[in-house]
C-alpha cells in the first residue's frame, strides 16, 4: 500500500512537472509570436498592394511580387544604405583604433597620472548626446562639417570612445604581461609591442567592440537627423522617415522600405550571434 | 572572475617593478612619460572637444536668447530656467519620462529577470539559445523601424491591434491609440518594452549562466523548489546586475527621443512629449536655442545623477564575490 501511494505521489509530481513544462513552453511560444509576428507582418505588407493593406490585416498577400521592394530600393533606400555603410564602417574603424590606442596608453604605457585620464574617459560615459546637440550644431557649422559624412563619423567616434575604451581597457588589464616584458627585454618599443603583441591578443574584444559599434551607428537617429539634411547624405533611419513623409499614402512601399532597412542588421545578428552575445556580456560592466 | 582581479592587482604591482628593474628608465622616465601621451592624445582631443566642451557651452547658450530675425544674442541670465518651471509641457514631459522609467524597470528589469530565469531553467541548451535569440531580434532593429512599424500597428484603419481586438470580441477597446491624449504615451512605452525586453533578458541570461551549478544541485538536494531556488540563489547572485540594469534603464528612459519623434512627434496636443522631443521642438523647430539648452540642462542633471549612481554601484560591486 505504501508503495502504491508513493507511485501515485510520483505520478502526481510528474503530472505537475509536465503541466508546468507545457505552460512554460506555451508562454514562451506566445511571447515569441508577439515578438516575431509584427516583423513578419511588416515584411508581408511589403508584398501587398495598397488595397490589400486596407483589407484584413491578417490576410496573406495575393502574390509575392517584389515590385514594392524594388521601388523602395530605387526611391532612396539604395542611397541611404550606402550612406549608412560609409558612416557606420568609417566610425567603427576610427572608434575601435583610437580606443585601442587609448586603452593601451592607459594600461601599458608609462603615462603619468593614469587615474586622472581614466577618470576623464569614464566621465564621458555619463554625458549624453541629447545634452550636447544644440552647441554641436553651431560647432559643426563653424567647422564646415555640417551636412557631411564627417560630421557623423567624428561625432559617433567621439561619443563612443569612452565606452569602447572602457571595454578594451578592462580586457587589457586581464591580459598577462609576460609577453610584453619578454618583448621589452628583446628591445621592442612600445609601438611595436602594441601592434605585434597586445593588439593581436585583444582580437576577441575588438570584434565585440566593432559589433556593438555597428549596432549603435546603424541605428542612431538624433545626430543623423540633425547633422544631415540632403537626401544623398541621410542615413537609413532618417531616410526612412523621409520616405514616410514623401510616400505616406503608399503604405506598401513604406513597409518594403522598413523591411529592407531592418534586414541587414537582423542577418548580421544571426550570422554573428556568438560575437554579439559576447560583446553584450562584456558591455554589462558599463 | 577572481583570477582577473589577481591579474589586475599583480599587474599594477609589476609596473613598479619593471620601472625599478630597468635603470635607464630613471633618466628617460620623464621623456617616455611625455611620449606616452601619443597613445591617448587623439581620444582626448575628440572627447574634450566634442563631448565635454558642448556640455559647458550648453550652459552658456542657456543663459542667452537669440533674436531669430536680427540674429543678435542677449544675456538673459536664468530666465530660461524660470520659464522651465512655468512651462506645463516640461512637467508633462517629466511625468512621461518618469512613466517610461517606471514601466521599463518593471518590464525590462524584473520581467526580463524572471524570463531569463525561466529560459535558463530549460534543460536543453539548443532551446535556451533559440529563445534568447528570438526575443533579442527587435533590439537589433533600429528604433526608427520599430517605431514606424508600431505607428502602423496602432492605426485604426490598417493596424493589427484594433483588428485583433475586434476579432477576440473586444471591439469596444479599439481606438486610435496614438491619436488620443490618454493613450499615446502608453502606446509608445509599450512599443519600447516590446523592443527592449529581449536585450535585458539576454544580459540576465548571461549573468545567470555565471552562477555555479553546484549551488543549484545543493539546493535541489535540500529539497528547494523552483521558486525557492529562484528567490534564494538566482536573485541574490544576480542582484548586482539587477541594480546596474535599474540605473541604466532609468538613465535611458530620460534620454528617450527616437521612438516618440517617429510615432507621435510629441502629440496629440503635447501629451506624449518627453524632455528630448521638447528640447528638439523648442531648439530646432521654434529655433529657441536658449530655451532648448535649458531643457538640455535638465536632462544633463538627471543623467549625471544616474551616472554617479552607476559609478558608486560598480565600485561597491567590486568588493563582493
Amino acid at each position: 500500500m505504501s508503495v502504491s501511494s508513493q507511485s501515485r505521489e510520483t505520478e502526481r509530481t510528474d503530472f505537475v512537472a509536465v503541466l508546468a513544462k507545457v505552460c512554460l513552453v506555451a508562454f514562451l511560444s506566445s511571447l515569441g509570436v508577439v515578438v516575431l509576428y509584427p516583423l513578419f507582418w511588416m515584411a508581408l505588407n511589403g508584398f501587398k498592394t495598397n488595397a490589400e493593406i486596407f483589407g484584413n490585416p491578417f490576410a496573406l498577400p495575393s502574390g509575392f511580387s517584389i515590385a514594392n521592394y524594388i521601388s523602395a530600393w530605387n526611391q532612396g533606400i539604395r542611397n541611404y544604405i550606402a550612406t549608412s555603410v560609409i558612416v557606420t564602417l568609417g566610425s567603427a574603424v576610427c572608434t575601435v583604433f583610437v580606443s585601442a590606442w587609448t586603452a593601451y596608453g592607459l594600461t601599458r604605457s608609462k603615462l603619468p597620472g593614469k587615474p586622472f585620464f581614466v577618470g576623464i574617459v569614464l566621465g564621458g560615459l555619463m554625458l549624453s548626446p541629447t545634452v550636447a546637440v544644440i552647441p554641436l550644431v553651431r560647432m559643426m557649422q563653424d567647422l564646415g562639417l555640417y551636412n557631411t559624412y564627417w560630421a557623423l563619423i567624428i561625432l559617433y567616434t567621439a561619443f563612443r570612445i569612452p565606452f569602447t575604451t572602457f571595454l578594451i581597457r578592462a580586457y587589457m588589464l586581464g591580459l598577462p604581461r609576460d609577453l610584453d616584458e619578454a618583448a621589452t627585454m628583446d628591445g621592442a618599443s612600445e609601438g611595436q609591442i602594441f601592434w605585434r603583441v597586445t593588439l593581436p591578443l585583444c582580437k576577441p574584444i575588438l570584434v565585440s567592440c566593432v559589433i556593438l559599434h555597428v549596432l549603435f551607428a546603424w541605428n542612431e537617429y538624433l545626430f543623423a537627423m540633425i547633422f544631415t539634411s540632403g537626401a544623398d547624405l541621410q542615413t537609413l533611419p532618417v531616410g526612412l522617415t523621409s520616405i514616410m513623409a514623401k510616400h505616406g499614402t503608399n503604405y506598401a512601399v513604406v513597409f518594403a522600405a522598413m523591411t529592407l532597412s531592418a534586414l541587414p542588421i537582423v542577418v548580421t545578428f544571426f550570422a554573428a550571434q556568438r560575437f554579439f552575445i559576447r560583446g553584450l556580456a562584456e558591455g554589462i560592466g558599463k | 572572475m577572481t583570477a582577473m582581479k589577481h591579474d589586475y592587482k599583480g599587474g599594477a604591482v609589476k609596473i613598479g617593478f619593471t620601472g625599478s628593474r630597468r635603470p635607464e628608465r630613471g633618466r628617460l622616465g620623464p621623456i617616455t612619460g611625455i611620449l606616452s601621451f601619443r597613445w591617448i592624445v587623439i581620444a582626448f582631443v575628440l572627447i574634450l572637444w566634442f563631448v565635454y566642451y558642448p556640455i559647458i557651452d550648453n550652459f552658456l547658450v542657456s543663459t542667452k536668447n537669440q533674436d531669430i530675425f536680427t540674429g543678435e544674442t542677449a544675456f538673459v541670465g536664468l530666465d530660461n530656467y524660470r520659464r522651465l518651471q512655468s512651462d506645463p509641457v516640461v512637467w508633462t514631459a517629466i511625468v512621461n519620462n518618469t512613466l517610461y522609467a517606471v514601466i521599463s524597470v518593471i518590464i525590462q528589469v524584473f520581467g526580463a529577470f524572471v524570463l531569463a530565469a525561466l529560459i535558463e531553467g530549460l534543460s536543453e541548451e539548443r532551446w535556451r539559445r533559440f529563445w534568447r535569440a528570438i526575443y533579442f531580434v527587435p533590439s537589433a532593429i533600429s528604433i526608427t523601424v520599430t517605431g514606424l512599424l508600431f505607428y502602423f500597428i496602432y492605426q485604426p484603419d490598417i493596424g493589427l491591434l484594433d483588428s485583433a481586438l475586434t476579432q477576440i470580441g473586444l471591439a469596444d477597446w479599439s481606438r486610435a491609440w496614438l491619436g488620443e491624449e490618454q493613450t499615446a504615451i502608453y502606446a509608445i512605452i509599450a512599443m519600447s518594452q516590446w523592443q527592449g525586453f529581449g536585450y535585458s533578458t539576454l544580459l540576465f541570461a548571461i549573468a545567470i549562466q555565471k552562477i555555479p551549478r553546484e549551488l543549484y544541485d545543493a539546493a535541489i538536494m535540500d529539497g528547494a523548489g523552483t521558486w525557492r531556488r529562484l528567490w534564494n540563489i538566482t536573485f541574490p547572485l544576480t542582484r548586482e546586475m539587477t541594480g546596474l540594469m535599474v540605473i541604466v534603464t532609468i538613465a535611458g528612459a530620460f534620454q528617450v527621443f527616437n521612438e516618440v519623434m517617429v510615432m507621435t512627434g510629441g502629440g496629440p496636443n503635447n501629451s506624449s512629449q518627453v524632455l528630448g522631443t521638447w528640447l528638439y521642438q523648442q531648439g530646432f523647430i521654434e529655433n529657441d536655442f536658449g530655451y532648448g539648452a535649458a531643457i538640455a540642462s535638465v536632462i544633463f542633471v538627471i543623467t549625471l545623477l544616474t551616472g554617479f549612481a552607476q559609478l558608486w554601484y560598480t565600485k561597491r560591486r567590486r568588493i563582493d564575490l
